[in-house]
């Protein structure tokens, strides 16, 4: 570990911080329905959808027609990523000639892509056509970051409203959170990421003869209009195999910089805008500090391992960190502080190979992504993940004290904490379930690219990536096969929406309650008392749950590579 | 419920159409315009013939030349389609080794590849960088110290000496964004390219 590292670690942070509170100040404004400098250009088109969809602005939703908008909006989403990917072949945008995708992959990739998951058993450039790219993959990369949002904001409003019958309306949100937020956002970062190298063509692969005569084939694309979008919205799915570790999807350390900040901003502000619409600013840092230790603390520990290296290459005399798998661009400490970014947030691009990661350092993002990717997390799905466990740590004060608990205003009873548990039981059922079929059943052990607990830690990290809508991977897995297709669909499918509905519930419950003003009583939630409290219920509750698998995986490897053993 | 049927399908549609095909055309078109080099891909031309792109690492083995790093990059077996064989910077199929911590394979090809190297400069320590894969299998930088590390082998395969080579490694080494983001690295191919350009004068 250097100075400088650490310089950039602290840099990252700051910036995050100082972005949380104007970018949660603006999105207040456009999920409140202001209006905002863009206004004028956008309002007519806004006007224009939903003049031709049929949408009554004014009419807001109860909390199950929301769902069930936000459901059909997804079915529809899936259709049309299905439909493009298996006939890309005979549409137009294909230079390279891509076939059409098989149906195994074309439906783990579509589930994949509408659960914000964007797990990638698609290998970018050999499988897919630019027009499958653009409005298969881009398209969907606006609309699950959106919807993400959207229901982190319903949510809210349940925390916010009192005695009111109705969160909003899902198809207003969904349209003014792309319009309003993600698209201006994009258009600039899209030019930002050309300046830095990034291709955005519709032409063909480029046949070049390189130095010593040999030919290259080079895989090009309209490549940064869709990496915005994947970062902005934490999608992560790749334009190329080899994510933001491919340099035309990374071109340097600037663009490195800003894409990890981009992963952080909208998932931070979401934070202030909770405290704002709850009435108290500092409601929303409490939760922001929350997610920062527990994010600090992986970093920590990450950044330790990976500059530390291997046994194998301390035994050749090899210093300068674990660099199987990282590019010099960005060194071990920007590809240690990405990995952790964008598991702590379910975003799944890689900048470095997780899979050659050392035990510990690999183990910090399967442990982020565990405790449910609450720090910062998705779009919109971190909020409402976090909230989920902050719902629990309230019951417990509760508990303690012998009080009903309440939070910012509203009496958290049965029903919600019983909602809560169901969306967080969701993970290791998920997990833990599929894993230990991944491990048994012959067809998915052929999968597995290393020996010893380093293989079982790639099954593990499949399944925990795609429960938690993640998308990176342990990727030395062959994961394109009929098994891994269909049971990650599956996993990425319960961990999505099996997390949506409930919490969903829970903003129809609370929102129909009435507001109560604290007393002598209250427990205060915007101090460290609080703060401490919900990293414990997190700690306690993943830690539980998870600490006997990974006791299996990269906890055991660690003692073996310490001792020396080889697989 | 029903009522939510139409806009399902048609304001999926209309913010696809928006998402999905006019922005990323739009922004080809003015990305084109403002920065025609990058968004072609950076390419390298040479008496009118592409050699390579600037960001795009490519295969050097020849001893005058400055070696990447190792790539486990593949390509399709051209005897049987369904299985793979390596094919180092395929920058068509971009991919790393995926090798883990206590892999033997990987413990292997690192002790092979540092002994070869020891036997190449026997005075300095080997840079981890030259002995390892990157993510992508197309890094196209290397550490300033994995350049001077085979500075005396090109040195000799080119008949030039140590020092002059050893200041085209300096001028070609880019150091951290503002002193603090990111590493300090020597853009391979542009270095190869300097050298041919000095051997020609």
């Amino acid at each position: 570990m250097t100075v400088i590292g650490w310089l950039q670690i602290i840099l990252f942070c700051v910036i995050v911080v100082a972005l949380t509170k104007p970018l949660g100040w603006y999105m207040t404004r456009v999920f409140g329905g202001d209006p905002t400098f863009l206004s004028p250009v956008l309002r007519p088109i806004e006007a224009g959808i939903y003049w031709i969809s049929g949408v009554d602005e004014k009419r807001e939703q109860h909390w199950l027609t929301y769902t069930v908008a936000m459901l059909l909006f997804h079915v529809g989403g899936f259709l049309i990523i299905y439909g493009v990917m298996r006939l890309q072949a005979v549409l137009p945008f294909n230079p390279a000639g891509q076939g059409a995708v098989a149906e195994d992959l074309s439906f783990n990739t579509a589930v994949s892509f509408i659960t914000n998951t964007n797990w990638q058993n698609y290998g970018g450039e050999s499988t897919l056509s630019y027009l499958t790219q653009m409005v298969g993959l881009t398209h969907q990369n606006f609309l699950s970051a959106a919807t993400g949002i959207v229901l982190a904001v319903a949510l809210i409003r349940g925390f916010a409203r009192a005695s009111a019958r109705t969160v909003g309306n899902f198809w207003v949100d969904v349209t003014r959170c792309t319009l309003y937020i993600l698209l201006p956002i994009c258009i600039v970062y899209t030019l930002f990421l050309v300046w830095q190298g990034m291709p955005q063509t519709l032409g063909a692969y480029v046949e070049a003869t390189t130095l010593e005569g040999a030919k290259q084939t080079i895989a090009v694309g309209p490549v940064a209009s869709q990496v915005a979008i994947k970062m902005l919205g934490t999608n992560g799915g790749g334009f190329f195999n080899a994510n933001a570790a491919h340099p035309f999807e990374n071109p340097t350390a600037l663009s490195n910089f800003v894409q990890m900040l981009s992963i952080f901003a909208l998932g931070a502000a979401l934070t202030n805008v909770f405290g704002r619409m709850v009435g108290n600013q500092r409601q929303g840092w409490a939760i922001l500090a929350v997610m920062g230790l527990l994010f600090i603390a992986g970093v920590g520990v990450c950044y330790w391992a990976e500059a530390n290296g291997t046994s194998a290459m301390h035994a050749l005399g090899l210093t300068g960190g674990n660099m199987e798998g990282k590019e010099v661009r960005f060194g071990i400490v920007a590809s240690s502080l990405f990995a952790v970014i964008t598991t702590a947030a379910s975003c799944g691009a890689v900048n470095a190979m997780h899979d050659s990661f050392t035990a510990l350092g690999g183990m910090i993002p399967l442990i982020n992504m565990q405790l449910g990717e609450i720090i910062v997390g998705g779009v919109g799905a971190g909020m409402y993940g976090m909230l989920l466990f902050v719902v629990l740590a309230i019951f417990v004060a509760g508990l303690m004290v012998g009080r009903t608990p309440e939070y910012v205003g509203k009496k958290i009873e049965a029903r919600e904490v019983k909602m809560a548990m169901l969306a967080i039981l969701v993970l290791p059922l998920m997990i833990l379930g599929w894993t230990a079929v991944g491990v048994v059943y012959p067809a998915a052990v052929a999968s597995m690219a290393n020996a010893g607990p380093h293989g079982f830690t790639e099954v593990l990290y499949a399944f925990t990536s795609g429960t938690a809508n993640n998308g990176s991977a342990f990727a030395g897995l062959t994961g394109n096969t009929f098994f891994y297709n269909l049971t990650l669909a599956s996993a990425m499918f319960v961990g999505r929406f099996f997390m949506i509905v409930p919490a969903m519930a829970i903003a129809g419950s609370l929102a129909a309650k009435k507001s109560i003003p604290p007393s002598m009583g209250t427990f205060p939630t915007t101090g460290g008392l609080f703060v401490g409290l919900v990293v414990g219920v997190i700690l306690i509750m993943g830690g539980l749950t998870f600490f006997p698998a990974l006791a299996l995986g990269p906890i055991v490897e660690h003692l073996a590579m310490n001792a020396g053993n080889l697989f | 419920m029903l009522r939510e049927i139409r806009p399902a399908i048609v304001l999926l549609l209309a913010l696809t159409a928006i998402t999905g095909l006019a922005y990323p055309l739009a922004m080809t078109a003015i990305a084109g315009t403002l920065f025609p080099v990058q968004a072609q891909g950076s390419l390298i031309e040479k008496d009118g013939k592409v050699i390579g792109s600037a960001l795009i690492g490519q295969e050097f083995k020849d001893d005058k030349y400055f070696h990447g790093r190792l790539s486990a990059t593949l390509a399709p077996d051209p005897n049987d389609s369904t299985k793979t064989v390596s094919a180092p910077y395929n920058a068509a199929n971009s991919g790393g080794s995926n090798l883990g911590p206590t892999s033997k394979a990987l413990a292997d090809r690192l002790k092979e590849d540092v002994d070869k190297l020891r036997g190449e400069n026997p005075n300095a320590a080997v840079p981890v960088d030259l002995v390892t894969t990157s993510a992508s299998g197309l890094d196209p930088d290397i550490s300033p110290d994995a350049a001077q590390f085979q500075v005396p082998r090109v040195a000799k395969a080119r008949n030039l000496p140590e020092d002059q080579v050893k200041q085209l490694v300096t001028a070609n080494t880019e150091g951290r964004l503002l002193g603090l983001l990111g590493e300090p690295r020597v853009n391979v191919l542009a270095l190869n390219l300097a050298l041919d350009r000095r051997a020609a004068k």
